[in-house]
């Protein structure tokens, strides 16, 4: 293990140089001092588990935001970047991560967003077009100039994106996940492209999950974790191996499964359950699924991003409608029931975007905290005050809320104890099942540790906990059993004493062998 | 690294000392502009200070108010309701049509319905109205502001349908009848109080009841500040939605009587554009039209700041094309402050984001409006 990051300045050809930045989101340090080198014509990877900050620090690098503290340094001058645009002006482009594309305009229309090229009678539409197929063609994509967008596989709207980026001469080039729904000759063109355009000199930073794929175009390996570097070096001295121990780092304790005590019966029973995808019909983002919890016990849903994991849930608690199969609730068929109705039979979900699912941002602490039971305590027509007071201010006890008091605004809370909030609002319903999804997302390790504390303490108490994760390491912490999900099934199976290395292998992480497939399960979230 | 709450907590305390004087005007800007309007109209007019003067204005603020605590519900559920003005029309309408007498053809005779009958009826309409605008929106997801801008037309059609175009003129009703005493709402007092304004107290003070004290009022505000938090919390939302606009429904139709009852007469154009002045009595009173924002004490004075005015401009004999710029200009100047102060408030706390990263692939511009503000 490095103990240390080395770090060591490469000033001839380095083209970019971050120092220090410190990016923070209300309490949460998104990024933690880092320093970064992009080096000119050359490959630099950034790996790092979701919510390490890669995006971040690619957001911040491309001008989309701003650092809280730090300086960035283009040739060796100082520079600040006001916008995004003023950045790709500098020659920094980026291609995002989620598709920032017009889907009501051609792709000729996007391509040029915004810079188009001006001619005799307004815009010159020929020349646009003339250079979009040469794009394409560069590309090996038959696209079209003036194809919508919306009409476009995922996979096409993708190259779409990577071409817009190429069009503007860049010197620098960030790709955030670029390859996450192309097709394996697709990344194939993609990676020929990349060493083009290093050969000419360009720069590239290159994020991605496939661990294996980004190995194969990287020339410079750096990981993240935390918010902070915790490792550099040159492609040549590093395998898959490296990668994943500087990924995962060593084990911060999150806790361990709850013992002493005996599991009760089946409380949820997911049967043969499929959802279809959104998008389009003929696919399922959950395929069949078959689940069986009993209260007390504690399970782990492992799987990468678009694995079905969220859409699981969002059936589970009634979200979404299932397009097949069966959820029983204590042996009772609850698919036709809605989200209130399972809420009071002892089903609840803490969503996976707080802010925009969990949290009534216009409201207070305390009544966020008392809206799930509001039932609970309304005495006649009229709502009993002093029961709300009492019982928001039992729940802020119970699940360590720091906050002046229940009628602080929400928004002034850090984002673990907002999760906190979240978590107290669904746990004063007294469920008998809570799905998470994804409830460590976006908070720090020592909020995180409380939250798994919290959840271990209710299972011991007969809940039946089922949360979803993306980072291993929290496979392997209070959960009694694991399941990983791929496509939208259940591709293996652990109990806790599982190594990460074989979680990480059954959710097709690190894995290549499937590149036939579009990967377009990537984005297959509504 | 760990959750700094403690230091967190304190900066909303410490921004409340520092800018005290500041938040007080804004936050109290409404009341203030009431007093400012109240003050000024004293100076150039000696008939604007006076008890007698200021009741009669009361009664014109009435209709408005009642209009703006309906109208509230509904924005602070992040909707809009534009039917409001022809609902008012035509439940006068009905109201006349009901005074002259409903004949029943089949049974060959006439009936009279007594006035409260009338008074029912008449809100038992506002609030089919509201039904239809509450359906279309809630579960058929036509947009608040498309399908009550249809149901504007539709009502005020129907209130021309049903009279010709003409007005009911008469309708004091026969004491032989038994329907007399329509005029009450409209002309008598109370402790010398017009009828009008006790009944807009008294809608207002079961507003704020409703709002503060029940579990609907909870759900209207959680439902109006984050529809899909709301939701998986188990809030009822369809259902709140629809009885906020037969609640705006009813509210029109208790304007509605009121109004006809004041004028002894129900014509069928009446309270045309009064959606309008009822929508900006909500945004002065510091309503956020995104909804989840707002109370009833606010929306009141930002009625009595819209009637006050134009009354004391009626009053110092400014034409009535200055009072619509004079209205306008305060309305706008209400949003401006508005932007002003739930600005102020996001930058204050400063959300704490959902994630450093974004790693949704969802349709969503961002899935995360705290990281938005917060990168701005």
């Amino acid at each position: 293990m490095n103990a240390a990051p080395e770090f060591e300045p490469a000033p001839g050809d380095t083209v970019l140089a971050a120092r220090h930045i410190v990016k923070t989101y209300g309490g949460t340090h998104a990024l933690k001092g880092v320093n970064f080198d992009i080096r000119r014509g050359k490959v630099t990877t950034l790996f790092g588990e979701n919510g390490a900050g890669k995006s971040t620090l690619m957001k911040i690098l491309s001008g989309v935001t701003t650092p809280t503290s730090g300086s960035i340094e283009l040739d060796g001058q100082s520079v600040t970047f006001s916008s995004a645009s003023d950045a790709r002006d500098r020659g920094i482009s980026i291609i995002h991560q989620e598709l920032s594309l017009a889907p009501n305009l051609s792709v000729r229309d996007n391509i040029f967003m915004g810079r188009e090229i001006r001619g005799a009678t307004g815009v010159d539409f020929a020349e646009e077009a003339r250079q979009t197929r040469l794009l394409m063609a560069d590309l090996e994509e038959d696209i079209d100039p003036l194809t919508l967008i919306q009409d476009l596989r995922l996979g096409q709207q993708q190259i779409v994106e990577i071409a817009r980026a190429l069009s503007v001469d860049s010197r620098i080039l960030i790709m955030d996940e670029p390859t996450s729904a192309l097709s394996a000759t697709e990344v194939e063109v993609l990676f020929r492209v990349i060493r083009d355009l290093t050969a000419r000199g360009v720069s590239i930073v290159y994020i991605s999950h496939h661990l294996e794929e980004a190995l194969q175009i990287t020339d410079y390996a750096v990981v993240l974790r935390d918010g902070a570097i915790t490792a550099t070096a040159n492609a040549r001295h590093i395998n898959l191996e490296w990668i994943v121990r500087n990924m995962v780092g060593e084990n911060f304790d999150l806790g361990s499964p709850p013992t002493g005590y005996a599991f009760g019966e089946v409380a949820l029973s997911v049967e043969d359950v499929s959802v279809a995808d959104a998008s389009s019909s003929e696919r399922s983002v959950v395929d069949r699924l078959s689940l069986d919890v009993r209260s007390g016990e504690i399970v782990c849903i492992y799987g990468l991003m678009g694995a079905g994991r969220t859409e699981l849930l969002e059936c589970i608690a009634g979200r979404l409608q299932p397009s097949g199969g069966r959820i029983l609730l204590d042996g009772k068929d609850i698919s036709r029931f809605s989200i209130a109705e399972r809420i009071a039979r002892g089903l609840v979900l803490v969503p996976e975007d707080r802010q925009r699912d969990g949290l009534v941002q216009t409201m207070s602490v305390g009544a966020n905290l008392s809206l799930a039971s509001i039932g609970a305590f309304v005495r006649g027509m009229l709502l009993s005050r002093s029961q709300e007071r009492s019982l928001v201010e039992a729940s802020i006890r119970d699940v360590h809320v720091k906050t002046a008091g229940g009628s602080a605004p929400i928004g002034s809370l850090s984002g673990g104890n907002q999760q906190k909030v979240v978590i107290g609002k669904m746990l004063t319903t007294n469920p008998k099942v809570m799905l998470l999804d994804e409830p460590s997302r976006g908070i720090d390790i020592g909020a995180k540790a409380e939250v798994f504390r919290l959840l271990s303490e209710r299972a011991a108490r007969g809940l039946a906990v089922v949360f979803s994760t993306s980072e291993v390491a929290e496979c392997l912490s209070i959960a009694h059993r694991i399941i990983v999900m791929h496509r939208g099934r259940i591709s293996a199976e652990f109990t806790a004493d599982a190594t990460k290395e074989e979680i990480m292998a059954a959710s097709g992480e690190a894995v290549v062998s499937d590149h036939e497939e579009h990967r377009s399960h990537h984005r297959d979230r509504r | 690294m760990t959750d700094a709450s403690p230091d967190r907590s304190r900066s909303p305390r410490v921004s409340a000392d520092g800018f005290s004087l500041a938040k007080l005007l804004l936050e109290g800007r409404a009341f203030f502009a009431l007093i400012a309007i109240i003050v000024v109209f004293s100076f150039l007019s000696p008939y604007y200070l006076s008890v007698g003067n200021f009741l009669t204005m009361a009664s014109h603020v009435a209709i408005f108010g009642i209009l703006a605590v309906g109208m509230l519900l509904v924005i602070l559920n992040g909707g809009i309701d534009l039917s409001v003005g022809s609902t008012l029309g035509f439940s006068g309408v009905i109201a006349g049509f009901l005074m002259q007498g409903v004949q029943l053809t089949s049974f060959g005779v006439i009936l009279y319905p007594p006035v409260w009958v009338v008074a029912v009826l008449v809100c038992v309409l506002g609030a089919l109205v509201g039904l239809v605008n509450g359906v279309l929106i809630a579960w058929l997801k036509v947009p608040a502001f498309v399908a009550t801008l249809g149901m504007l037309y539709v009502v005020r059609g129907a209130a021309l349908l049903m009279t010709n175009g003409l007005t009911y003129n008469d309708l004091g009703g026969k004491p032989q009848l038994g329907n007399t005493g329509f005029e009450w709402l409209g002309f008598n007092r109370l402790l010398d109080i017009p009828i009008g304004v006790l009944v807009m107290a008294v809608i207002a003070i079961i507003g704020s009841i409703i709002l503060n004290r029940t579990a609907f009022g909870r759900w209207l505000y959680a439902s109006g500040g984050n529809e899909r938090a709301a939701e998986l919390s188990g809030v009822p939302v369809k259902q709140v939605q629809v009885s906020v606009y037969m609640l705006s429904g009813i509210c029109a139709a208790v304007a509605g009587l009121i109004l006809s009852s004041e004028l002894t007469s129900a014509g069928p154009t009446a309270g045309t554009s009064y959606e309008l002045t009822a929508i900006a009595a909500v945004v002065i009173g510091g309503a956020a039209l995104t909804g989840g924002r707002g109370n009833i004490r606010g929306t009141l004075v930002g009625a009595f700041v819209i009637g006050f005015l134009s009354d004391g401009l009626v009053i110092i004999g400014v034409s009535a094309y200055w009072q619509t710029v004079f209205t306008g200009a305060v309305i706008v100047l209400a949003v401006l402050l508005n932007a002003i102060q739930y600005r102020r408030r996001v930058k204050l706390p400063s959300p704490a984001g959902g994630s450093p990263t974004s790693p949704q692939k969802d349709k969503a511009t961002t899935a995360d409006p705290a990281l938005e503000k917060t990168a701005g």
